[in-house]
């Protein structure tokens, strides 16, 4: 078994033929540029061989699996960035950081998503927004009973950005989609079961054997071969992401959107997972 | 049948310790538990499964006791 040194909110191990990589960023994997970062690694190392690793499973060592995108670092972004300019002016140079964002989002996830090495997700507890997203990414989703999926960015006045509707519109029918995204309700782990989102359900705190166990049935067969079956088998959203990153960008800039987001940052009580009676309008 | 409201108290003092066993149906989850919005979703989780039932979550929103828990649930059974 060998290590490599800690990515920040990233690290990897190997283990016999797994590569194990643990996301820790504090509190709960908040996908932000340090995140991003970490994955825009692990991406790179997957596509320069991984040093032989035929499979690779990513687990969270935080509470949940993710809590979805980085939104203070998103509402600091907009808030203060260029805060002295013009609105127009300014509106033109924070659409084009949202859109260079989204593009090493889109880039990073489409990587892992296409990677030749299969990845299996162990999730436990939130797997909120981009979270889910990053999880849609994977091959193979594992999912303790204390996991629950959801898409909560309308509450923002937003649409998910990472690629996860027209991911999860691969694996289910649209009609799944459309009651996650238009009613913002979460799924526990037994129903996305059902919905054929997840692989298998096992009892808490069991996910990341079970992945474990499924990624090494995984590297038993022969590494072309897998490589060659997920190509035919995995379609690459490419229309659908670009329509999602306009849409995005579309509606992210509008004020409802930054004041909903001042109240997510100035929440300070204990339910920012909970649905709460307000709503942005627009 | 058992009360809805026993269950729900022993879901939650399964998952929270003892001080939920003697929790008063009005009383707030949150203040006297201690809970945070995850341990909350924990306890939708254990309540979906224990009843077999579906509860979206907005249909939550605001829902702070035991016995408006209840209210929703039987909503759904």
């Amino acid at each position: 078994m060998s290590s490599q040194p800690p990515v920040e909110a990233l690290a990897w191990r190997h283990d016999g033929h797994r590569l194990e990589v643990e996301l820790r960023q504090a509190p709960l994997n908040e996908i932000g540029t340090v995140l991003l970062a970490g994955l825009e690694r692990l991406a790179a190392y997957l596509y320069a061989g991984a040093s032989g690793a035929r499979v690779v499973v990513i687990h969270s060592g935080q509470p949940g699996f993710c809590a979805g995108a980085d939104l203070r670092e998103l509402h600091a972004g907009l808030s203060t960035r260029h805060a002295w300019m013009p609105q127009r002016a300014r509106n033109v140079l924070l659409r084009r950081a949202a859109g260079q964002f989204i593009d090493r989002v889109h880039a990073v996830f489409h990587a892992l998503d296409q990677s030749p090495i299969p990845i299996v997700a162990a999730v436990h507890g939130v797997c909120f927004g981009g979270g889910f997203e990053l999880a849609l990414v994977c091959d193979r989703i594992v999912a303790d009973k204390t996991a629950r999926f959801c898409f909560p960015e309308l509450r923002l006045g937003i649409l998910p950005c990472f690629g996860g509707v027209p991911r999860l519109e691969r694996e289910v029918g649209n009609a799944v989609v459309r009651d996650l995204l238009l009613t913002g309700r979460s799924l526990r782990a037994t129903r996305a079961h059902a919905l054929g989102v997840v692989a298998e359900v096992v009892p808490p705190g069991k996910a990341l054997d079970a992945a474990r166990s499924a990624a090494d049935q995984i590297a038993r067969f022969r590494p072309g071969t897998v490589a060659a079956a997920k190509r035919f088998i995995k379609p690459h959203p490419a229309a659908r992401l670009a329509r999602e990153r306009a849409l995005f960008l579309d509606l992210v800039l509008r004020p409802e959107v930054l004041a909903a987001l001042d109240r997510f940052v100035a929440d300070t009580s204990v339910r920012p997972y909970l649905p709460t009676s307000e709503a942005p309008g627009g | 049948m058992a009360d809805p409201i026993d269950t729900l108290r022993r879901l939650a003092s399964s998952r929270f310790g003892s001080a939920a066993a003697a929790l008063a149906a009005d009383a707030d989850l949150f203040e006297g538990l201690g809970i945070d919005s995850l341990q909350a979703l924990d306890l939708l989780t254990d309540l979906e499964e224990a009843f077999g039932v579906e509860i979206p979550d907005y249909e939550l929103t605001g829902v702070t006791t035991l016995q408006g828990l209840a209210d929703v649930l039987a909503g759904r059974l």
